[in-house]
């Protein structure tokens, strides 16, 4: 049963490669093995910020609007402002920032329930993120809401990011989305599990009482956690903008379910039964592989959201009825 | 002449391999206020919560007015007629809804009631209930906007709606001014007179005095006390409950040294009187006193979680005011705080990293962890207190109480320290823990100051070269822990100097 619980889901993502494999033409291969990691690129980035923010018992409910107003900010900076690539990475970047800033100061000083908090911060970028351009997408050519028409364009540097693909072994094979995804996932991993600062942030989830009286400063590392959702979230929105190409004002409805989905299923991994790194992006995978190989097996699109559902439904199940931890956890 | 309302006959309670209640012989009768009194872990709550029908005895029998009682949960309990009103007020009120709504709550609540609501019948019904309790309120006034002794009422007069046989009262004076608990207490006085049977639990010597026809005294889950004879021998019934069997205890009463924390006309709560007091360095000091005495507010005051009213402190010469944990931890000060559950214990972790989370620093370079250097700290600490345990990474929620208490001590004797502070580190824990963790602390006791919070006079005697009584947020005894005149202490702690001063001044 330990074992079960401990590899149970594991066994099921490579027992579905296997079936996909033998049974989907063309799944095996490096080709679908990069286009399912670039399709969990982003995603998976954000989900690595949700998984930060649930390691100190909070949750962050605006990340996906955190994300859009990256990409649409990184937009105007370019195409209205014409400033270059530099630019609107870094102001996209400060802007996660600030938003993990405000975010944690809501739930740490003015005591608003992390839900609450976030989410009234999510329906306010929402909002936000349509107010320069009149709710339009942002390209280049558009009319602003003066009267001006914008000359501004996507710099190639910027485009890269989201289009140029690396050699390996295969010239033109991996996305720098897909490198991206990595380093961070391989950065966010150490923080949380070699250095003290990822050991007190899981002290605070845990006890937060206790992280106090041990000395920890819970409310820093709260509003810390945030901050680094939010930067994670901009990161994922420059990465859409990149790849899009335009401020598209309708983009990355998804991105909150899908990464909150991630990071849950990632619960059920290795029977951690708490929000972990490796969990997270082997529950990102996970999606991606099913949603491909579905696809292959000409399974249409309308199917994905419900697919996405029962994999969650299945693997908080794994996490809060069968495991031991699971059950004695809240 | 009294009719007996609830007879309590050899109640066993075992929680895990704890037992809880040992055999408990009681009976309580029809207007008669009994006082349960008990320190910490005695049990007190364990058999209040056997009787409300929270918890199912494993052995022994209840009955009410010669019929069998075994209440299978709350609601059948209140059916039969046992009522409780519990320690926090706002467990026995919804806020948000009126005065009436709250008196008739139960009745509301109850299946087969009509589907709408009736408002003006709820509001006569209710008033009806008010008038016979005496309670002098705006039934449509929500209950929100009552003050806290006005709340107690309606959470009391709820209880009454039932025409309970006993009225189970857990500390309800806790949040209570004196005007307030005195119009409690007139209430009482009336429900004693119209026959209900009364368990009222306090630690509040005043309560206890203004209210108990008779006293029973709890200790390790059996009844150790029980005094019904006019007058009421208060210290007798203090002395059963915190006890001091075992004052066999063979102790070398260090030499003190030199002053580690000085404090100056310390006042911990304003109204208080201010105390001085000197904490040198190899001596174990055991501050005892019962709930609320101050004990734990002291040790926040200390560890820089509150701030005194007034008074200045030094440490090793130095002014000491600590404006958080942190600034407490890096002067030297620590605080093993009390009850490890909420408190102590990160449940996620396993033994080494509950043991150095105070002190990741020393276990890291730059903010990289130094996994060798945990892995070495907690072997230590595992060997040095012998904590059972198959391997330091064992989950801590694998362990018994009695050894995940020795993990969260050994976490602040993993380092140095002036002054060590620990609030009832004995705290559920079994007697053999208990004397490993004393042995423990009275070891590594040379050079830093000591200080060891506890309720139970076994314990004081047990570990303290010095033991300090407090009553009232403030210091009313300091005795040297050998033949010690354990009347007086007792006196001390039932506050029997400042009530007699107190009688006084009323007359």
């Amino acid at each position: 049963m330990d074992l079960a619980i401990k590899y149970g889901f594991l066994a099921l993502l490579i027992g579905m490669i296997i079936f996909f494999s033998v049974f989907a033409d063309g799944f095996a291969g490096p080709y679908s093995a990069v286009f399912i990691f670039q399709s969990v690129a982003i995603t998976g980035i954000l989900a690595l910020g949700v998984t930060v923010t649930l390691v100190v018992d909070g949750f962050d409910l605006s990340i996906g609007s955190t994300a859009t107003t990256a990409l649409m900010l990184s937009s105007y900076v370019m195409v209205v402002w014409e400033m270059n690539a530099f630019w609107a990475v870094t102001l996209a970047l400060a802007m996660g920032a600030l938003v993990g800033l405000v975010n944690g100061l809501l739930i740490v000083k003015m005591k608003v329930p992390d839900l609450l908090a976030t989410l009234g911060m999510m329906f306010l970028l929402v909002g936000l993120q349509r107010i320069p351009t009149e709710g339009r997408s942002i390209s280049t050519g558009m009319t602003l809401p003066d009267g001006r028409v914008t000359t501004g364009t996507f710099s190639k540097t910027f485009l890269a990011l989201g289009r140029h693909r690396l050699d390996f072994f295969i010239d033109n094979l991996i996305p720098v989305s897909v490198i991206v995804l990595l380093v961070v996932a391989v950065l966010v991993w150490i923080f949380m599990e070699m250095t003290r600062h990822g050991r007190l942030m899981y002290a605070i989830g845990s006890n937060e009482r206790a992280a106090s009286l041990a000395g920890t400063n819970v409310n820093k590392y709260k509003i810390i956690a945030y901050m680094i959702s939010g930067v994670l979230a901009s990161i994922g929105g420059i990465l859409l903008a990149a790849r899009l190409g335009r401020g598209d004002i309708a983009s990355g409805n998804n991105l909150l379910l899908d990464s909150v989905a991630a990071a849950l299923i990632g619960f059920a991994v290795l029977g951690a039964a708490k929000p972990n790194v490796f969990g997270t992006i082997i529950g990102a995978l996970f999606i991606g592989i099913l949603l491909q190989g579905l696809t292959m097996m000409n399974a249409p699109y309308y199917t994905q959201d419900f697919v996405k559902g029962a994999v969650l439904v299945v693997a908080l199940v794994f996490t809060f009825a069968l495991s031991r931890r699971g059950g004695t956890a809240h | 002449m009294q009719k007996t309302a609830v007879e309590i006959n050899d109640i066993t309670k075992v929680f895990g391999e704890n037992k809880v209640l040992r055999g408990i012989d009681l009976s309580l009768n029809a207007g008669e206020v009994t006082v349960l009194m008990g320190a910490n872990g005695a049990g007190k709550s364990t058999l209040v919560k056997v009787l409300c029908g929270v918890h199912k005895a494993n052995g022994g029998t209840i009955s009410l007015y010669g019929t069998p009682f075994t209440p299978a949960t709350p609601a059948e309990a209140i059916r039969a007629g046992i009522v409780t009103v519990h320690q926090s007020i706002n467990d026995g009120v919804i806020p948000d809804l009126d005065v009436a709504s709250n008196l008739m709550l139960d009745s509301l609540a109850k299946p087969g009631g009509g589907f709408f609501l009736n408002k003006r019948k709820t509001r006569d019904a209710a008033r009806k209930i008010a008038a016979t309790m005496a309670l002098k309120v705006d039934v449509t006034q929500p209950v929100s906007e009552l003050g806290l002794a006005d709340r107690q009422m309606v959470a009391i007069a709820r209880a009454m709606a039932h025409k309970p046989k006993l009225l189970i009262l857990d500390e309800p004076t806790s949040s209570l001014s004196a005007v307030e608990a005195a119009r409690l207490f007139d209430l009482l006085d009336r429900l004693r007179d119209s026959g209900v049977a009364i368990l009222y639990i306090s630690h509040r010597m005043s309560d206890i005095r203004r209210i108990a026809d008779r006293i029973v005294s709890m200790r390790d889950g059996k009844i150790s006390g029980l005094f019904d004879q006019k007058p009421l021998d208060y210290e007798a019934a203090v002395d059963a409950m915190l006890g001091h069997s075992m004052s066999d205890v063979d102790l070398d009463i260090a030499a003190p040294g030199a002053p580690v924390l000085e404090l100056k006309n310390l006042q911990i709560r304003e109204g208080s009187r201010p105390f001085s007091l000197d904490l040198r360095a190899n001596e174990v000091v055991a501050i005892t006193g019962l709930v609320g005495s101050g004990k734990t507010e002291l040790a926040d005051i200390l560890f820089g979680l509150a701030k005194p009213v007034s008074g200045e402190m030094t440490l090793r010469g130095a002014p000491y005011r600590p404006a958080s944990q942190r600034q407490a931890i890096e002067s030297g000060v620590f605080l093993c705080p009390k009850d490890r559950a909420s408190n102590a214990v990160v449940q996620a972790f396993d033994i080494t990293k509950n043991i150095t989370i105070p002190f990741l620093d020393r276990h890291s370079s730059g903010t990289f962890l130094n996994k060798r250097s945990e892995q070495r700290t907690a072997e230590r600490i595992v060997n040095d207190l012998g904590i059972v345990c198959q391997h330091e990474s064992d989950e801590i929620g694998s362990l018994s109480g009695g050894n995940q208490q020795k993990v969260m001590v050994g976490r602040w004797l993993a380092e140095e320290s002036s002054l060590l502070v620990l609030d009832e580190p004995f705290q559920g824990v079994d007697i053999k823990a208990r004397r490993d963790i004393g042995q423990k602390i009275r070891e590594t006791s040379k050079g830093r100051a000591t200080v060891v919070m506890v309720a139970e006079m076994d314990e004081a005697v047990e570990i303290a070269d010095r033991i300090l009584v407090m009553n009232e947020q403030t210091v009313v005894g300091d005795h040297i822990n050998k033949d010690i005149d354990m009347k007086q202490v007792l006196a001390e702690v039932a506050g029997q100097q400042s009530e007699t001063m107190g009688n006084e001044h009323a007359s």
